[in-house]
């Protein structure tokens, strides 16, 4: 792969050139949201009379606001749960080679493999009866559990391959308890799977659109794509204030993104090799 | 916990004969071992979550339950039956054929941009991150914003485009063959970045010298790359794969969208279909009977595909 200068001349004009492919799009999205809505011409050549009334528009019109809150508490709550419940229970799974662990291990594979759409109506029963519906703790709960087998599954692959089992030992033979070995030499060690775990299961969680499409349509608990489709909907055909609304609502992630670059796509190149 | 009692060989002699971390798989039943009620809150959630009402929902598909019945009845096979005989057919061809090609588009792409990202480039990891982050956005999103793009004549930005070189504008969405074509591009314009980001992983499993020496022994591009790289990112093409032809079958934001299955149904997806009977016909055993064929395709499909991967991988 050393390059002759053409060779080199090539990759360049094939990295930017894709870039830039990838670029298009977005650069429409931004051009389109800050013109007036007035303003007809092509959507490729950057507006001469910028505004932000299409970000007011949308801001003022939606409960966009209200939706960016309750996507953030669900997925931190979700999240949380998922984390404290999936590495409570990967820590014996991993450690134990009792066949009841190995079963139980395999037990939560298989919903990996299992679609949602088949307990989609059994769960909308389940959630009415108890008065989940149309709640964000019934979706919560809802992720808590059906994310729970992936969580499992990373944390606890992580834990047999990647962390040696004689802290552990040490530890145990210098007389702390189980939790205590748990606690305080376990948990440490598990930060990077966990960072994972976070952000694959986090993005997922907040963009998810069908399962808040089922269960919370039609009240005003909406999560950002259950908002932003109410939004698309009720504003027709004016593309300015629908696209200030996208990225109203691609503000939050994006944010995080160039925050924590690094580390989100180590997350989704590490985590996806699972 | 009766199984509890088997091999009480010692830890610390096996670990003293096998020195420590490269031993993958290594799973010594005394550590934590009394800790296995630390998976119970696990278990009891994913039964109430997740097993107890797919069961139930593969039950509810051999009856007849909809919004118009009060009460199912058993009716066997029929609602399969008629599935089979009804929108599935067109759906499902649709559907495979978007998982399809899509995974080999995505994988193409995904895999040349690796492979040039990997070389020494200015702003190498600006690009990865701008090429890579559009698979961090909501595909619906990303749906509407394509939407827009090719949206219809004297409205959406291609046309506009088409407008302002005299060209005749083009109701994309609104013919079922293009509006296909249209899904497919933006799911790979979505996710060729994440499968750029596994290669590029992969690709850091292989040391600069293993290149070099090979060009040095006369190898030619391709060469180097059949001979030297395409066994090593054996696993990278294994994961894309999988992951590319699982995400195809289970499509839904982008044709919700895009098209709404639309027009007449022609884009319907399985997904879609799914959620068209359930949500708005209120047929809920039929969407039900069809989330359990898709289930059946996806695990199929890629237990075949698994398998065949890995028997590659073997014979490399």
């Amino acid at each position: 792969m050393k390059g002759t200068p053409l060779g080199t001349t090539a990759r360049y004009v094939y990295a930017y050139g894709s870039a830039i492919l990838f670029l298009l799009p977005v650069y429409v999205l931004v051009n389109l949201s800050i013109r007036p809505v007035t303003d007809l011409t092509p959507a490729i050549i950057p507006t001469s009379t910028p505004t932000i009334d299409n970000f007011v528009t949308a801001w003022t019109g939606s409960d966009l606001g209200q939706a960016i809150v309750n996507s953030a508490i669900v997925t931190a709550l979700s999240v949380t749960a998922i984390v404290i419940i999936a590495t409570a229970a990967s820590y014996p799974l991993a450690r134990s080679s009792a066949r009841l662990s190995t079963a139980t291990f395999y037990f939560f594979l298989v919903g990996l493999l299992l679609p949602f759409q088949v307990a989609t109506l059994p769960l909308y029963i389940q959630f009415k009866d108890l008065g989940l519906l149309g709640t964000l703790w019934g979706l919560v709960i809802f992720y808590a559990g059906s994310q729970l087998p992936f969580a499992i599954f990373l944390i606890t692959t992580f834990l047999r391959t990647s962390v040696a089992i004689e802290y552990e030992e040490a530890a145990r033979i210098d007389g702390a308890s189980d939790i205590r070995v748990f606690r305080s030499i376990v948990l440490p060690l598990l930060l990077p799977v966990v960072g994972t775990v976070v952000i694959l299961v986090g993005n997922g969680i907040w963009n998810d659109f069908f399962t808040p499409l089922l269960y919370l349509s039609g009240t005003h608990n909406a999560t950002i794509p259950v908002a932003l489709n109410q939004f698309v909907g009720a504003f027709g055909n004016n593309w300015p204030a629908i696209f200030a609304g996208l990225i109203i609502s691609m503000l939050p992630i994006l944010v995080v993104f160039v925050l924590f670059q690094r580390y989100v796509i180590r997350g989704f190149a590490g985590g996806l090799k699972g | 916990m009766v199984t509890n009692t088997i091999s009480p060989s010692a830890p610390l002699a096996a670990s003293a004969g096998q020195g420590g971390r490269s031993n993958k798989r290594r799973r010594i039943p005394s550590v934590g071992r009394s800790l296995w009620w630390f998976a119970l809150p696990a278990v009891a959630l994913y039964l109430y979550i997740v097993i107890w009402p797919t069961i139930l929902g593969a039950a509810y598909s051999f009856t007849d339950w909809s919004a118009f019945k009060r009460e199912p009845d058993f009716v066997g096979f029929d609602m399969f039956a008629r599935v089979l005989q009804g929108d599935l057919g067109g759906a499902a061809i649709r559907t495979v054929f978007l998982a399809v090609v899509t995974m080999a588009i995505m994988n193409v792409v995904g895999l040349a941009l690796a492979l040039v990202l990997n070389t020494k480039l200015k702003g190498r990891n600006v690009l990865r991150a701008v090429i890579f982050a559009p698979a961090i956005i909501s595909s619906l999103v990303i749906g509407y914003l394509y939407k827009y793009i090719f949206g219809p004549p004297n409205i959406g930005a291609v046309n506009m485009l088409l407008e302002l070189f005299g060209l005749p504008q083009q109701d994309f969405l609104g013919n079922p063959t293009t509006a296909l074509w249209i899904i497919v591009l933006v799911i790979c314009w979505q996710f060729s970045g994440s499968a750029m980001i596994i290669y590029l992983a992969g690709l850091q499993g292989v040391p600069e010298e293993l290149i070099e020496a090979a060009a040095i022994d006369g190898a030619a591009p391709f060469q180097r790359f059949w001979h030297i790289l395409r066994p090593l990112l054996a696993p990278a093409f294994t994961i894309n794969l999988m992951l590319g032809l699982i995400g195809g079958l289970k499509v839904f934001d982008q044709v919700f969208a895009l098209t709404l299955g639309g027009p007449a149904n022609q884009t319907q997806t399985i997904s879609t279909l799914i959620y068209q009977q359930f949500s708005q016909f209120g047929l809920w055993s039929r969407s039900t009977a069809l989330a359990v064929l898709l289930a059946i395709a996806v695990a199929v499909l890629s237990f075949v595909q698994f398998a065949v991967l890995r028997r590659q991988e073997k014979n490399l």
